[in-house]
């Protein structure tokens, strides 16, 4: 096996996950996935910087993780194998401040081979002592801070249906990651229509938190032209080239939106102005994975996501399907493990805990994922009404889920939002849910909207 | 404090803007979580929509239907064997059966549009609004000069096997209308992929798309006359896909270009 390519040790080495097996990459039997473990615990880390597991020539993605690796910051572990990596990880040398300055030496294939030889726990332990802080209109990330992202989404783009939707979200205390819509149509003057509507929302109410219709680059791109006010450009990524093909994007197409959206200059405290969603399998579903193994190729979008300093990146976990993540089981490790290989990079790391319909996951499973990424310092969790996305067709976490782990772990809002909730009486000055009462103005929201 | 009507419950004050939206608004909490009966209700939610994943398509009282309506239906398949494996293989969805390919090698070609119906993971989607826009969309399409094929009913496919058929069939568009994943307040919502130049291997990035048609999504006949502006404009544009973009008025007379025949 010494002599197996990084790529396909790489693959049989990875969790058992049903994409892997989809795309015949995986290892055949559980001990071979094991062996394969201990081959990948062997290999120097200097390998992955001389043996790129896409070709430079064909593929952007590889020649951006190659062109900007960091040599000097990776000097302090460039002796270390792939099982060293991991012990140095959870030694108490690596500490936040070190882990911080670590992160541009680290390539997402170096964090993914790290993460194969992880167990829940050491994706949970490494992950929570990553510290990375973003800045829009409020502060993302600062430590005993959990955000969520307020997502109203309508069937029909309704903007009476998202109003309430957003008002209920506001009302306990979700929002500070962004107040993000998916349009179930793409017509720019719908794009345009829900843009307006959010800034207004958050001008009238003086909220100190940004706004994202999530929608393909090249439309918010238009959007921006027509002068709609852009507070974060949103876009799906994937981490091979031809994968971000299919998506309709390129790095140079990123760069564009990224420096128009930047020349908005709408951020308050800061000049992070990118959304990105990424999940494991999409580069398998475009049949654009280049026999790479899904995990490996999730972490190289993050490779993407970094060149753009993101306000907000995560992985929409469950949403995929069975085909790619089985079951509970499944989806909780990968989203252990993207959160900890997006951390590990330096991203403001949130997760959509999700699953849908057709897959082996229940509420339970999400509890339980739940659970594990507030202890790991998750940044961001999504929050939509009662777990029940009635656009998208999957279950993600309620608002309720979000004041749930808060509660739990005595974690806070982004500090201006919190402030905000507390002007609100949303929040109590310790941060709990207060009972909304009847007179206050935030219920007005829905009057304005209805009449 | 708010007044409840079940003990420990803080009550929502804005639980009357449920009317405004089906999403799962002004539940209430007791503490932070959710109250007791809400969290029944979407266990049985879940429970339907996992029975929806697992429902058959009723193709063959479908086609009859079509045929009372004077479309010819083609009864396809794809190369999974049962459900089970269509959830785990979808490139098995994406390609037809061997005996599929071969009735539509022997069928005529060259068509302007081709109209497939996949039942995809909701059977109740198609069920309830696939024969609706199909038959709307394709009587208007008899009204102009375009000409269209067969109307293609496959079981267990995915969206991309729509390019497979358009290829065989040499329709110059596809339109393929599939039983969207079944969400919690809608396992009924169909949705309607648009390729134009249908050739295997493509990706999303070639497609337009519809989402939600359904009752309380929307609406069949808005459905109709936004497939008939991407058609339209595809032919113009001589592409579909990304740069494509959906800026259609609300005026909007749908395939007006290729109106020639007197209605």
């Amino acid at each position: 096996m010494k002599h197996t390519s990084l790529k396909k040790l790489l693959a049989l080495a990875s969790p058992l996950r049903s994409g892997d097996v989809l795309a015949g990459i995986a290892a055949e039997n559980e001990e071979k996935r094991v062996r394969a473990q201990m081959t990948l615990a062997e290999v120097p880390l200097k390998r992955f910087l001389e043996e790129p597991v896409i070709p430079y020539e064909e593929d952007e993605v590889t020649r951006l993780i190659l062109d900007e690796h960091d040599q000097e910051a990776f000097a302090p572990i460039s002796s270390l194998t792939v099982g060293d990596f991991r012990n140095w990880l959870l030694s108490d040398v690596a500490d936040s401040v070190t882990l911080a300055k670590l992160a541009p030496a680290i390539t997402p294939e170096m964090a993914a081979a790290v993460s194969k030889l992880m167990r829940l726990q050491d994706l949970i332990l490494v992950a929570s002592k990553c510290r990375i802080t973003t800045k829009f209109r409020n502060t993302i990330g600062t430590p005993g801070t959990f955000s969520v992202r307020l997502q109203p989404n309508h069937p029909t783009d309704d903007l009476t249906g998202i109003a309430a939707s957003t008002l209920d979200g506001l009302c306990y205390g979700c929002g500070d990651a962004v107040i993000g819509i998916n349009p179930a149509t793409d017509n720019i003057d719908n794009i345009c229509n829900l843009l307006h509507m959010l800034s207004d929302l958050i001008e009238n109410y003086s909220i100190p938190t940004q706004s994202c219709v999530l929608t393909h680059v090249t439309t918010t791109l238009e959007a921006i032209e027509r002068g709609a006010p852009v507070d974060l450009c949103f876009q799906s990524i994937a981490g091979t080239q031809k994968a971000n093909t299919g998506f309709g994007i390129n790095l140079a197409l990123l760069q564009q939106a990224h420096e128009a959206t930047l020349a908005l200059n709408r951020g308050t405290v800061g000049t992070n102005v990118m959304y990105f969603e990424t999940g494991q399998g999409s580069a398998l579903s475009a049949n654009a994975h280049h026999g790479v193994d899904q995990q490996t190729l999730e972490a190289r979008a993050y490779a993407v996501a970094r060149k753009f300093s993101p306000l907000l990146v995560n992985t929409v976990v469950g949403f995929i399907g069975p085909e790619y993540l089985y079951d509970g089981k499944q989806i909780q490790r990968a989203g252990l493990e993207d959160h900890f290989c997006g951390k590990l990079l330096g991203l403001p790391m949130g997760v959509d805990i999700c699953y849908t319909n057709h897959a082996e996951a229940d509420q339970d499973d999400m509890d339980t994922l739940l659970t594990l990424l507030g202890t790991a310092g998750c940044t961001f969790i999504m929050g939509v009404p009662g777990a029940d996305d009635i656009m998208l067709n999957y279950q993600s976490t309620s608002f309720h889920d979000a004041a749930y782990i808060r509660k739990l772990l005595g974690l806070r809002a982004a500090p201006e939002f919190e402030n905000w909730l507390q002007s609100m009486s949303i929040h109590s000055k310790t941060g709990s849910l207060q009972p909304i009462l009847k007179s206050n103005r935030l219920l007005e929201l829905s009057a304005k909207k209805i009449s | 404090m708010n007044q409840s009507s079940k003990p420990y419950i803080v009550s929502d004050p804005w639980a009357k803007l449920q009317q405004f939206t089906d999403a799962r608004i002004g539940l209430g909490r007791c503490g932070t979580s959710m109250p007791t009966e809400e969290v029944l209700k979407f266990k049985l939610s879940h429970a339907q929509a996992r029975d929806a994943v697992h429902q058959p398509v009723q193709t063959e009282a479908m086609a009859s239907k079509l045929q009372q309506n004077g479309f010819t239906p083609l009864v396809l398949h794809s190369s999974v064997q049962d459900r089970s494996e269509y959830l785990t293989r979808p490139d098995k969805g994406r390609s037809l059966s061997q005996n599929s390919v071969d009735l539509l090698t022997h069928e005529q070609t060259g068509y302007d549009i081709c109209v497939v119906i996949c039942d995809g993971l909701s059977a109740p989607a198609i069920h309830e609004s696939a024969l609706d826009v199909t038959i709307h969309f394709l009587n208007i399409v008899r009204q102009s000069t375009l000409t269209a094929s067969p109307v293609c009913m496959v079981t267990n496919g995915r969206v991309a096997i729509g390019d497979q058929i358009g290829h065989l069939l040499q329709a110059r568009m596809v339109v393929l209308l599939i039983g969207e994943r079944p969400g919690l307040s809608s396992p009924n919502s169909l949705g309607a992929y648009l390729t134009y130049a249908p050739l295997p291997g493509l990706t999303d990035e070639s497609r337009n798309c519809i989402s939600n048609i359904r009752k309380g999504g929307m609406s069949t006949g808005e459905a109709v006359r936004k497939i008939a502006y991407l058609v339209e404009e595809a032919f113009t544009l001589k592409h579909s896909g990304v740069a494509l973009k959906d800026r259609m008025n609300s005026d909007y007379i749908p395939l007006l270009s290729f109106q020639s025949k007197v209605i």
